[in-house]
């Protein structure tokens, strides 16, 4: 790691409060840690270890309350709210547990989306949604409604929808969570492959061992704090 | 990045058929009953406005009595010669028209029928400005005469010859029997309700021999001429009456001298309050129609709490998020406008058929309507849009 490029993440003494005085609560405490781009990261750790926390501040959704974060070297701390929304919409895709498609709304349009918020005009919208509904294995699904999908085809939707704008980022939050043993599977290597060709990092907060062994580091978080890193040899 | 908006914001619309229907008829009947009102309101005014100067508006009358009220029986009635003096020291009139008005019945052939005749000369037509449409006026001979002739109006025409030419006819008025010379045109329901076709006009003297017994004069009809001002003629005849009467200074008249166009301004005022008063009590309606699309844009963002959550984490910023909402509560609310805007017209349109009052319509109201019921989206739709905007992306994420 020598690379004069900053790291795509970097979390330097990062810790998270809730609530005041008395009442106040910490979520993280002073976590440290970089993620490089092209790494497929796992975060585990039981309820409350903070890794939720942890997921929403690389997401840009949230930001330290003390410390500093460093997205592509960008202080994301001293952002405002919309320019972070900014960051999302440029470099970060979302995946979440219950998939959260927008219901009455067709595939095609759920992965549209994204890019009406970038101004892609209409057509060229047209063409990479239907690109990425492919790329999921969703071809000939465009019009259906999310209630006429079952839920590994909503999960691999909604991968649609954060990959159309081709990001640095993926992050996911517990993707498998809704889904039998089966459909995970195929969402996992659905999303080890996006990692391996299109070069997306990603990082996904799971509690299942058997997701987490597709990521090519794992880091488990207990009590606030990063208590294991451990990398895979590939 | 506006035409996205206004498409989805249709979207959303059309997902909540229903509610969306709802939530407009508020506006749709504040608009509506607005515009209504109004057109209604000007038309009634119109109409007021209309058969009052079918009387003439530089008529003026003179009644013995005060006011335009019952008359008082101790005031006493005018005389031919009244009519005389005024027609010769009062400058700046065209026509004075003493009348003798009494009930009676009149009998063709089998029919009969109750109205009232009215003894004057021939400048209660001018007067009145009510041409004839068939058949000529009196004759000077006859009217000095007190001859039996007499003019009717289109009922009795109706009424005794039904259909058939009146002209030449003989017709029994009371016991005089008496010759049918002329025919006045139409001229339907006077503004305070009575049918002014349903009138026998007869030479003043006629009357006065003949029917009433008497040479008393009822009242005088007097015109202006074009230009004058009837003030001026009003004040001139006061005096000149004060005198004939002898009324000491400090006295209240016994007679009144009424002029048409007060009695306009006064009936236009009125109906134009009315219609002021109407439009303020449905201008309220608009305003709750807004606030159902407050309280509709309300539960509206509670319930789309995920889709914003979803919306703001692939990277909507604020200003976006508010202007999806705030275009959906003005395109509600332009919706609710415009079908308002049908209905008010529709309903403005029945009220003419079945009142008998033309359509007015003033396109002014209809686009304030319009205007308004659009302030409204923005106004109501504001607060809601602010709420979706300002929601965490994190919470909104994680709300059932």
């Amino acid at each position: 790691m020598s690379s004069a490029e900053p790291p795509l993440i970097e979390f330097v003494d990062v810790a998270r409060s809730y609530g005041e005085g008395t009442a106040k609560v910490y979520a993280l405490v002073g976590v440290s840690l970089s993620i490089t781009k092209g790494e497929f990261v796992a975060i585990m750790g039981p309820s409350g270890s903070g890794k939720s926390t942890t997921m929403n501040i690389i997401g840009c959704l949230d930001a330290p309350t003390s410390g500093k974060y460093y997205f592509r070297g960008v202080d994301v701390g001293a952002l405002s709210r919309d320019q972070r929304a900014l960051l999302r919409r440029h470099y970060i895709g979302f995946v979440f547990q219950g998939f959260n498609l927008l219901a009455r709304t067709s595939a095609l349009e759920n992965v549209e989306l994204p890019l009406i918020y970038r101004g892609v005009p209409r057509k060229e919208r047209r063409g990479l949604a239907l690109a990425a509904l492919e790329k999921v294995g969703l071809a000939g699904f465009e019009s259906h409604n999310p209630g006429q999908l079952s839920g590994g085809q909503q999960q691999r939707v909604a991968i649609a929808r954060a990959v159309v704008t081709r990001p640095s980022l993926l992050v996911a939050d517990e993707p498998t969570g809704n889904l039998d043993t089966a459909r995970s599977h195929e969402i996992m290597q659905l999303m080890t492959s996006l990692n391996r060709e299109e070069g997306i990092t990603i990082l996904m907060v799971t509690h299942e061992p058997d997701m987490a062994e597709y990521a090519s580091r794992t880091i488990t978080f207990v009590d606030g704090h990063v208590a294991a890193d451990q990398r895979v040899a590939a | 990045m506006l035409e996205e908006t206004i498409r989805l914001a249709l979207m959303a619309i059309r997902r909540n058929a229903l509610r969306s229907l709802l939530t407009l008829l508020g506006v749709v009947i504040g608009v509506g009953s607005v515009i209504a009102m109004v057109t209604i309101g000007n038309g009634t005014t119109a109409q007021v406005q209309e058969q009052i100067s079918s009387l003439g508006t530089n008529l003026l009358f003179l009644r013995p009595g005060q006011g335009m009220g019952p008359r008082r029986t101790s005031a006493p009635d005018f005389s031919l010669a009244d009519a005389e003096a005024i027609r010769n020291q009062i400058a700046g009139l065209s026509a004075v028209a003493p009348t003798a008005s009494t009930s009676v019945n009149v009998v063709a052939g089998n029919e009969s029928w109750s109205t009232t005749v009215t003894g004057t000369s021939n400048d209660y037509f001018t007067a009145r400005d009510w041409p004839l449409q068939d058949g000529r006026l009196f004759l000077d001979s006859e009217v000095r005469a007190g001859r039996a002739v007499c003019i009717i109006g289109t009922t009795i025409g109706k009424e005794l010859f039904a259909g058939r030419d009146p002209l030449g006819e003989k017709i029994r008025i009371g016991a005089v029997p008496c010759t049918v010379i002329g025919l006045l045109e139409t001229r339907g329901r006077s503004n305070f309700g009575d049918d002014q076709d349903d009138t026998v006009v007869m030479p003043l003297r006629t009357v006065q021999r003949r029917l009433a017994g008497n040479t008393d004069v009822d009242s005088i009809m007097l015109s202006a001429q074009e230009g004058v001002d009837t003030g001026m003629i009003q004040r001139d005849v006061t005096l000149l009456m004060r005198e004939r009467r002898n009324i000491k200074a400090g006295l209240d008249d016994n007679f009144h001298v009424g002029d048409m166009a007060q009695i306009v301004s006064t009936m236009t005022g009125t109906t134009k309050m009315m219609t002021g008063l109407l439009a303020a009590v449905a201008g309220v309606s608009l305003l709750v129609g807004g606030i159902g699309i407050l309280n509709i844009m309300l539960v509206s963002v509670t319930e789309r709490t995920r889709e914003i959550g979803i919306r703001l984490a692939i990277g909507a910023q604020e200003k976006q998020v508010l202007l999806q909402f705030l275009v959906e509560a003005v395109v509600l609310s332009l919706f609710g406008g415009l079908i308002g805007v049908l209905l008010g017209l529709g309903l403005s349109a029945l009220a003419s058929l079945a009142l008998g009052t033309p359509l007015v319509l003033d396109i002014t109201i209809v686009l304030l309507a319009f205007a308004v019921s659009v302030a409204i989206g923005v106004v109501f739709g504001y607060v809601p849009a602010r709420r979706a905007a300002h929601l965490d992306p994190i919470d909104a994420l994680r709300h059932e």
